[in-house]
């Protein structure tokens, strides 16, 4: 039996080769962003060819005014699309401007030359932020109309999420910056945490989603932080970077370069933060998942789907954990920016 | 880090800027602001009903001590009448009773020396009665003797026989 294992192993070497290859690249190709919403792809065995299941989305692109097609034309990079003259093609995710040829030329590192319109298009990632902002809406908006019918009582689902709210009032913003000055920050955290909750368990659902785990989601996010961070700050924040009060005066001026870069470090590991821990576990995960069908044996995948079970679970904690944490940090750093000269 | 900066999808920043921010205002006023100031309003009515409960048991716990002691004082008063009527009538009967038996006593005495007086009255006529036979005896006896002597005794024994059936 061993012996037959181990030579059928011999024969499916190579074959096991390109699996891993595929395995990889359908990694890599998952937790980067997409112009199309590809459900599932199936790859026929004689050509090669791969088939994909899905639906279109917008190209918007602005390259001498507005261009607008749907990414079914780009026929994920096989076809060249004519806009107003100009030729796009899709390569490696991103769209250049070609020639009628579609030529993409390289430099001597291997990069393409080709020039890049500024695209804007609704991707799968723009797609799933619309979502999720649509479902946050209808929601939150239901719940704060059941109030009026139910004798301030939340009904339905509203049910769920209120102690969530409470909890992120009384739990994070009223202790990280204080009773009196947290309401001008609630509409913020409120929308923070669930915007990013919702995104990572949409993440983990079949759909394939990865916003939260794109740096420029998150860079979003954490700029947002940043901003209201320093455009809220008082007097004593700024005091408390430039010139540190309670330290002797020689080190002052080395603490302010110092402080300064925090400013600016506080919410790079927000976005750092998010960023790495969505994206290491979908790599995980799926790489777990793949596990599976690189064993090919009863004992080595089961083993893999009890792994990838286990994972799953801990990643919904991770979703709800990130956003947490995300929610947390910018409390207190609204916390410090608004804090009172008291010590 | 280069490779991060060149994957930097721009497109995707822009949307995700705008969509984030225009949910912020759009959820401020039509959910967070609803919601949280229906939550505060709540968490208030319930404060406030929670501290009117409160109060009222408080008022309620002052209003029992005070029917209790109202009871208490009541009850109090009650005994003491009690004990008083008790005691005054326990008076009374002792008082009736010592008078009752001063009035027997005097009465005993009135009735004692009214039988002393009659006794007396009884023995003086007596005294007197038998004087009286004494003497008419003695008259008789004298004037039997006078008559004959041998007479005598029969005749004393005649009269005394005679003044035993008187």
């Amino acid at each position: 039996m061993l012996v037959f294992a181990s030579f059928t192993y011999a024969l499916e070497e190579e074959k096991e080769q390109t699996l891993q290859e595929e395995i990889t690249e359908y990694i890599y190709h998952h937790v980067q962003d997409s112009h199309d919403f590809s459900l599932f792809s199936t790859k026929d065995k004689k050509t090669g060819e791969k088939k994909y299941y899905g639906f279109p989305l917008p190209v918007i692109l602005v390259d001498d005014g507005v261009k607008f097609f749907m990414s079914s034309k780009l026929d994920h990079g096989k076809k060249v699309v004519e806009s107003s003259g100009k030729y796009y093609k899709l390569y490696h995710g991103k769209i250049y401007e070609t020639n009628s040829e579609g030529y993409i030329s390289y430099d001597e590192k291997g990069k393409v030359t080709n020039a890049r319109p500024l695209d804007l298009s609704i991707t799968k990632s723009v797609f799933s932020i619309l979502l999720v902002s649509i479902l946050m809406f209808y929601l939150f908006r239901s719940l704060a109309r059941s109030y009026n019918d139910n004798n301030q009582i939340a009904k339905g689902v509203g049910r769920f999420f209120e102690p969530i709210v409470i909890y992120i009032r009384d739990e994070i913003a009223i202790p990280s910056i204080g009773e009196e000055k947290h309401k001008k920050y609630m509409s913020f955290l409120l929308t923070l945490f669930f915007f990013i909750w919702f995104l990572n368990l949409l993440g983990l659902s079949p759909l394939g989603v990865n916003a939260t785990g794109n740096i420029a989601v998150t860079f979003g996010l954490a700029l947002v932080t940043f901003l209201i961070t320093n455009l809220t700050a008082n007097k004593t924040y700024w005091k408390h970077i430039f010139w540190m009060p309670g330290v002797p005066v020689w080190l002052k001026p080395l603490l302010a370069p110092i402080e300064l870069l925090g400013v600016f470090i506080k919410p790079f590991s927000l976005m750092i933060r998010l960023y790495a821990n969505i994206l290491a576990g979908h790599i995980v995960l799926y790489s777990l998942i793949g596990l599976i069908f690189i064993f090919k044996n009863l004992v080595g995948s089961s083993l893999s789907l009890v792994l990838v079970f286990f994972i799953s679970i801990i990643e919904v904690l991770v979703a709800l954990l990130q956003a947490y944490i995300f929610t947390l940090l910018s409390a207190l750093y609204f916390g410090f920016a608004v804090q009172e000269d008291d010590h | 880090m280069e490779k991060l900066i060149s994957e930097f999808s721009s497109g995707l920043f822009f949307w995700q800027t705008i969509i984030f921010v225009t949910l912020i205002f759009l959820l401020r006023k039509y959910a967070w602001k609803p919601i949280l100031d229906t939550v505060n309003e709540r968490e208030k009515s319930i404060r406030d009903s929670l501290n009117s409960a409160k109060e009222a048991k408080k008022e309620m716990e002052n209003m029992q001590a005070e029917n209790k002691k109202i009871l208490q004082e009541a009850r109090a008063e009650s005994d003491a009448m009690v004990n008083q009527a008790k005691q005054s009538g326990k008076e009374l009967i002792e008082k009736a009773k010592s008078e009752a038996r001063s009035e027997a006593e005097k009465i005993l005495t009135q009735a004692r020396s009214s039988i002393e007086n009659e006794k007396r009255a009884a023995m003086n006529e007596i005294k007197n009665q038998v004087a009286d036979l004494s003497i008419e005896i003695a008259s008789k006896v004298l004037e039997q003797e006078l008559d004959k002597d041998k007479n005598h005794q029969d005749y004393i024994d005649k009269l005394l026989n005679e003044k035993k059936f008187n």
